[in-house]
């Protein structure tokens, strides 16, 4: 997978004694005694990780971790004080930190877009002449521009109120007016800087959902800050987690979840929502290997259930009383004529398939869930294990 | 303390030989300077005079209508300029719009481009702000005098001093609404791609209109608070009334102009006054 945007040790510091403060900060300083020795403030530490084409990234901390400062260096907001930051578009690519003027301007135009907090919508003018803005920044011509920032509305569900002011539009509507305009210019890259924190907690949830879907059409890379972990894992491929202008993890959501690096995320760990993130395979117990080639039984021991597997493929599944127990494949969705705890069905699920929805499964049947890769038997998931996971003892995945 | 008065630093003799230096070797520059205004001014007047009365009341009614979709601001200019022509001064309050929609002109052409000058570049604005509080303070005839001798008696004396008098409020007007300019919006400029002159148009002057217009009404103002004085060195329109009034002690001469001026204020504020509902932020 190529990138799109590569981090290579950036160190970002706001002040004007760059040279004397880098010079503390490879003497291993901290930001407290960089910002005592030359007032200077370190805004972004060594930070060093790549952002796959088409992945969302969430960059997440604290305040004042120095997320927001390093997202600002994409599109050169901040200045970059050393380091490389290279943004790729196809076959073009621009180094941030050292590009010129026109350079700027060709890659802020065309090749990354961003998206607010405060929405930064212009007040005297209309929902689409603020969609239309970047597109009459690079010169195009009204009537074409008109029917880009039609689609664009109507993407975000806004084509019914094209001709009102922003002032006049709820902050969730003025947040989907600030995705548009980002859209508007089909920029491969879009920079969102905690868009949704402003808005409340409903409004957030669904603008989030959004967001997913509008992803799975268009495909960007997207590069997002937030402050939640909750909303970390439900958007991002990948999470980097900033402390003190250092990215101290960077990982999947899962790594995070499972591995927290240090006691700063730890912490943010223990707060989250553990059903949302977690995925069977996390906190499954494993079926060893070899009984997943040839021909196999296997008692699956809280329940007194046999499954007979034929080169790792379930084929049958009984327990003594009740002979033969339906097999049901789970795709997504739960069957609707099932009765509530129905002890003769097995569920057959994937092993990514998130915890949340395999608690649904499991209120259905009393019986465990087993759970393949690539259609073959990976583990099983007993009441011990649904237990554990909600305790956050679960087993490290492989 | 006698050392302090012993050799008087002659000041007043600098500006003074200044000025003849300037009337000497440059008068010429002053006398084109002034013929040319002088030409288009009383052009203007006298097109003003020539257009009945009816239809430039009729022009500012529909103005105010359209501007502000109000009958009672509407009514209200109308009925307040057909009182003076029933008092009898329109041909002066004429010579007076002309007077105060030049020197208006000439403050926000030099005053706008000023401010946001001084708004990108933090030692101008620091290297004009005395002269700016001079020109603000300095009490009027004082530099009416030297005015006066550069470009000789009549209405360009008059429109200078008015415009030294009133240039200082679109300038700092502006330099305020340009340097209040939201950071979010800068950015959010920025961030798309905005060259220096796209923000500038785009954003900062768009973003400082209200802060602007409000610099456009107060200069409106202080030209026409300058109007009396213009009178003082041969300037024609509604100052020149007054100042017979008080030579005479005339009450009612005085009191008579000085409502048509009062009129002209409200007339033109209220016109040019913008209700910033839909410009206010967010």
């Amino acid at each position: 997978m190529t990138n799109a945007v590569e981090f290579d040790n950036i160190d970002v510091i706001f002040g004007n004694r760059q040279a004397e403060s880098l010079k503390l900060l490879d003497e291993g300083k901290t930001r407290e005694e960089i910002a005592a020795a030359t007032n200077n403030v370190l805004g972004v530490a060594d930070v060093n990780f790549n952002v796959p084409q088409g992945e969302i990234c969430v960059l997440m901390g604290l305040s004042g971790s120095g997320k927001s400062s390093l997202l600002r260096c994409v599109n050169g907001l901040n200045t970059v004080s050393r380091g490389s930051l290279r943004v790729h578009d196809g076959d073009w690519m621009a180094d941030v930190t050292k590009c010129d003027g026109p350079t700027l301007r060709k890659l802020r135009r065309e090749c990354v877009a961003m998206v607010f907090q405060q929405f930064g919508l212009l007040p005297w003018r209309t929902v689409a002449e603020n969609v239309g803005f970047g597109l009459e920044l690079r010169g195009m011509d009204p009537k074409e521009r008109r029917d880009v920032v039609d689609e664009k509305l109507a993407l975000v569900g806004l084509d019914q109120w094209a001709d009102k002011y922003a002032h006049e539009l709820s902050g969730g509507m003025q947040q989907r007016v600030g995705l548009a305009r980002a859209f508007a210019t089909d920029a491969p890259i879009l920079l969102m800087d905690e868009p949704f924190s402003a808005l409340d907690p409903l409004i957030r949830n669904r603008l989030q959902d959004e967001l997913l879907d509008l992803q799975e059409k268009l495909n960007k890379t997207i590069l997002f800050v937030s402050h939640d972990l909750d909303e970390a894992m439900k958007l991002g491929n990948s999470i980097a987690i900033m402390e003190g202008g250092y990215v101290v993890q960077h990982g999947t959501p899962e790594d995070i979840a499972l591995r927290p690096a240090n006691e700063y995320v730890a912490d943010f760990v223990a707060h989250m929502n553990p059903v949302h993130i977690l995925r069977g395979r996390a906190i499954m117990h494993r079926i060893d290997r070899d009984k997943k080639t040839g021909s196999a039984e296997l008692t699956l021991e809280d329940a007194n259930i046999r499954i007979t597997l034929e080169d790792g493929v379930v084929r049958s599944a009984n327990n003594g009383e009740r002979g033969e127990l339906k097999l049901i494949n789970y795709d997504g969705t739960l069957p609707s004529d099932l009765d509530a705890t129905d002890n003769s069905i097995v569920f057959v699920a994937q092993d990514d398939v998130l915890l949340k929805d395999l608690i649904d499964i499991r209120s259905i049947t009393q019986n465990p869930v087993i759970l393949t890769r690539d259609g073959k038997v990976s583990g099983t998931l007993g009441r011990k294990e649904f237990f554990d996971s909600l305790t956050q003892t679960a087993s490290v995945p492989d | 303390m006698e050392w302090l008065t012993e050799t008087k630093i002659p000041l007043g003799q600098w500006i003074s030989s200044l000025m003849d230096a300037l009337n000497e070797h440059a008068d010429f520059v002053f006398y084109t300077i002034s013929d040319v205004l002088e030409f288009i001014i009383e052009n203007t007047i006298d097109f003003l005079v020539w257009l009945p009365a009816l239809l430039i009341i009729a022009g500012f009614g529909i103005l105010a209508f359209v501007l502000h979709k109000s009958w009672k601001l509407t009514a209200f200019t109308v009925l307040s300029l057909l009182l003076i022509v029933n008092l009898g001064y329109w041909e002066e309050t004429m010579e007076t719009l002309a007077l105060v929609l030049y020197a208006s002109l000439f403050c926000m052409v030099i005053g706008v481009p000023l401010g946001v000058a001084s708004a990108h570049r933090p030692w101008l604005y620091q290297a004009m702000r005395p002269v700016l509080d001079l020109m603000q303070t300095i009490p009027t005839f004082v530099y009416l005098i030297p005015t006066l001798i550069l470009f000789g008696l009549g209405v360009v004396p008059g429109l200078i001093s008015t415009v030294i008098f009133a240039i200082a409020a679109p300038i700092r007007l502006t330099h305020l609404g340009i340097s209040s300019t939201p950071k979010a919006l800068l950015e959010a400029g920025e961030s798309f791609g905005c060259t220096p002159r796209q923000l500038l148009f785009k954003v900062e002057l768009p973003s400082a209109m209200p802060s602007i217009m409000a610099g456009l009404t107060q200069c409106i103002m202080l030209s026409l608070s300058m109007v009396v004085i213009a009178a003082l060195v041969g300037a024609d329109g509604l100052g020149k009334p007054v100042v017979r009034a008080l030579n005479t002690v005339n009450i009612a001469q005085g009191f008579e102009a000085g409502l048509a001026i009062v009129i002209l204020a409200i007339v033109l504020d209220r016109i040019c006054r913008r209700e910033n509902n839909q410009t206010s932020g967010q």
